[in-house]
């Protein structure tokens, strides 16, 4: 059997959830992996923007809260530590990593960085194909910033047989953050589709943390989680065939049941019989899942088929940018005054002749199920008295926003009776749009840090 | 004997989840019981979350449907005002949008009582109804 931790699940994840998952690890005494997988679709973005304005920037900001406190265990224990943390720089967070275990006395730690997501200068991404799920999205006019596609397991997997106690990646597949140390272990066959699926499934089922062990769950009467300040993340018990149960440390808050392992199972998946990853074409169909003690659930039944012929890659632009601003009406005919205040708003932008695209939500009515016509708020029947928070948001260059923006700060003296505690914020964004690259441009490897070549 | 037609929130029977790709939603429905998956299968059907995305302009929905697991998985395109990058939304994620789902109006079919479907799990993990078990 082979032990698989969680770590974190997304950049901005819980920074002490590592710990119990290595120590439950460490206590089993055979050894394992834990893996971070930190990157979203804009975070290549972000880092490489941070990159370009600091070549040692670039990479997960949280790395040097993950990492101190488990480091020491990890290396002592031979649990391998895989993460995507690299995002932009992958070999800057090596360096960060190495000036870690430096400052804790831990000398010779084999940090291996995996490189050949990054396709800027590589790929004339214009001639490749795009994505059908963003299809209708407008083309892009910005300058590309970063171009990244998901690299699969196998460097992963050679970083580990060569001797690395931690692997940093930029962009892969985040089910390969796992595949990679199981291939390592057992040795399995990359022509052996099952197993990749397998632990496709394991990797998909652990990349986002404790959402599979009580996070993102918790439904008050409906669904309810033990200590959800404490939720210990997930770990798989993955047997050689490729079977494993899901279950997570003792003494830790969150749960493992049948439902949360089913949320997360079809948890961003399009086609069940098809999720598609660099490694295998997973089936889930014949996923079943059985709850065989208390927060162990056992999960069988993975397919695999070929994997596809093209790579996903995501492009990331400068995009337009994003003001929003907020302010509250409450009391006696709330309602009332927070809807004219979208109308003068409204109207203000029309009399400047300000070009951006808007949208206004009265928090409090809904917000967040409506579109950015106001289609279901048009329809809101609710209470004229009550605690209101009229939100706007404005899109275009920044000199336009900035004015839509300060246009709800002067509803401070110019607008409804009692309006109080206006928010504002103005930043650029970064669009993404995904395409499908052919395999025979990218070109993966990894390579120790710190080492003599 | 018959009674009338009795309808609750999909949210009574089923739970889910909503996960974003681009411009792409996916929302899965899970059953809470068994007795309740036929209900989903007749009732929560593309054009119903069709309906209930309609003001967003949504321009396909495909359902999946995974008997072993008693569950549904929905994809729908272009349900998110452009994406985590582009929407001008509070949630641009679309997270929240799972409960838009959860609030879908189903009708019980006679065999099953509205108190059936009112689910209070103090303990989950210990109710074997719910998926878990009592090991204890």
């Amino acid at each position: 059997m082979y032990r698989i931790g969680s770590g974190a699940g997304f950049s901005g994840d819980r920074v002490d959830a590592a710990q119990p998952v290595v120590e439950a690890i460490a206590a089993a005494g055979e050894g394992g992996a834990i893996i971070f997988e930190t990157i979203g679709e804009r975070t290549l973005a972000l880092g490489q923007i941070a990159k370009r304005r600091n070549p040692k920037a670039g990479y997960e900001p949280l790395l040097e809260q993950f990492l101190p406190p488990i480091l020491k265990a990890c290396v002592e224990n031979r649990i391998v530590i895989v993460g995507n943390f690299g995002c932009a720089n992958p070999r800057a967070a090596a360096d960060a990593i190495l000036a870690i275990a430096e400052g804790q006395g831990l000398p010779g730690v084999r940090v291996a960085v995996v490189e050949g997501d990054d396709l800027v200068g590589r790929v004339d991404i214009d001639a490749t194909e795009r994505w059908e799920g963003d299809r209708h999205l407008p083309a892009p006019s910005g300058d590309v910033i970063a171009v990244n596609a998901y690299i699969g397991a196998r460097p992963i997997a050679e970083a580990i047989c060569a001797g690395a106690q931690v692997v940093v990646t930029g962009r892969v597949a985040d089910p390969a953050l796992a595949l990679g140390p199981l291939v390592a272990h057992f040795g399995w066959d990359w022509n052996d589709l099952d197993l990749m699926a397998a632990g496709t499934l394991a990797g998909h089922l652990l990349e986002c943390g404790s959402q599979v062990s009580g996070g993102f769950f918790a439904d008050p009467g409906y669904k309810d989680v033990p200590d959800p300040a404490n939720i210990g993340f997930p770990i798989a018990e993955v047997e050689a065939d490729g079977t494993f149960v899901l279950t997570k440390a003792d003494g830790t808050g969150g749960c493992i049941d049948t439902r949360t392992v089913k949320e997360q199972l079809l948890y961003e998946i399009h086609d069940p019989a098809a999720y598609l990853t660099p490694d295998v074409t997973l089936d889930l169909t014949e996923v079943e899942v059985v709850a065989v003690g208390r927060d162990r659930v056992r999960v069988t039944g993975a397919r695999g088929h070929a994997a596809p012929a093209t790579l996903k890659a995501t492009v990331g632009y400068y995009g337009d940018w994003l003001g929003e601003a907020e302010i509250s009406y409450a009391g006696p005919n709330a309602f009332q005054r927070a809807r004219l205040a979208v109308t003068i708003i409204r109207d203000r932008i029309a009399k400047r002749a300000l070009d951006v695209t808007s949208r206004a939500d009265v928090i409090g009515t809904t917000s967040v199920f409506d579109d950015d016509g106001g289609t279901l708020f048009a329809e809101f029947r609710g209470k004229n008295d009550g605690d209101y928070r009229v939100r706007f948001a404005f899109g275009g260059e920044v000199a336009a926003v900035e004015a839509a923006v300060q246009e709800v700060n002067a509803l401070y003296c110019c607008g409804p009776a009692g309006g109080g505690g206006v928010r504002q914020n103005v930043r650029p964004r970064v669009r993404t749009v995904s395409h499908l690259v052919p395999r025979s441009l990218v070109s993966v490897s990894h390579s120790f840090i710190g080492e003599a070549p | 004997m018959t009674r009338n037609r009795i309808t609750v929130p999909l949210h009574a029977i089923a739970h889910g989840r909503a996960g974003d790709k681009g411009n792409r939603l996916n929302v899965n429905v899970i059953a809470y019981r068994p007795e309740f998956w036929p209900i989903l299968l007749e009732q929560v059907t593309e054009a119903s979350i069709a309906a209930l995305f309609a003001h967003r302009g949504v321009t396909r929905v495909v359902r999946y449907e995974l008997p072993k697991l008693q569950a549904l998985n929905f994809v729908i395109d272009d349900a998110l005002e452009g994406g985590v990058n582009s929407s001008l939304s509070l949630d641009t994620h679309g997270k929240t949008l799972s409960f838009l789902v959860l609030d879908l109006p189903v009708e019980l079919p006679p065999h099953i009582m509205p108190s059936d479907t009112a689910i209070r799990s103090d303990t989950p993990n210990l109710d074997p109804v719910m998926g878990g078990v009592d090991n204890e």
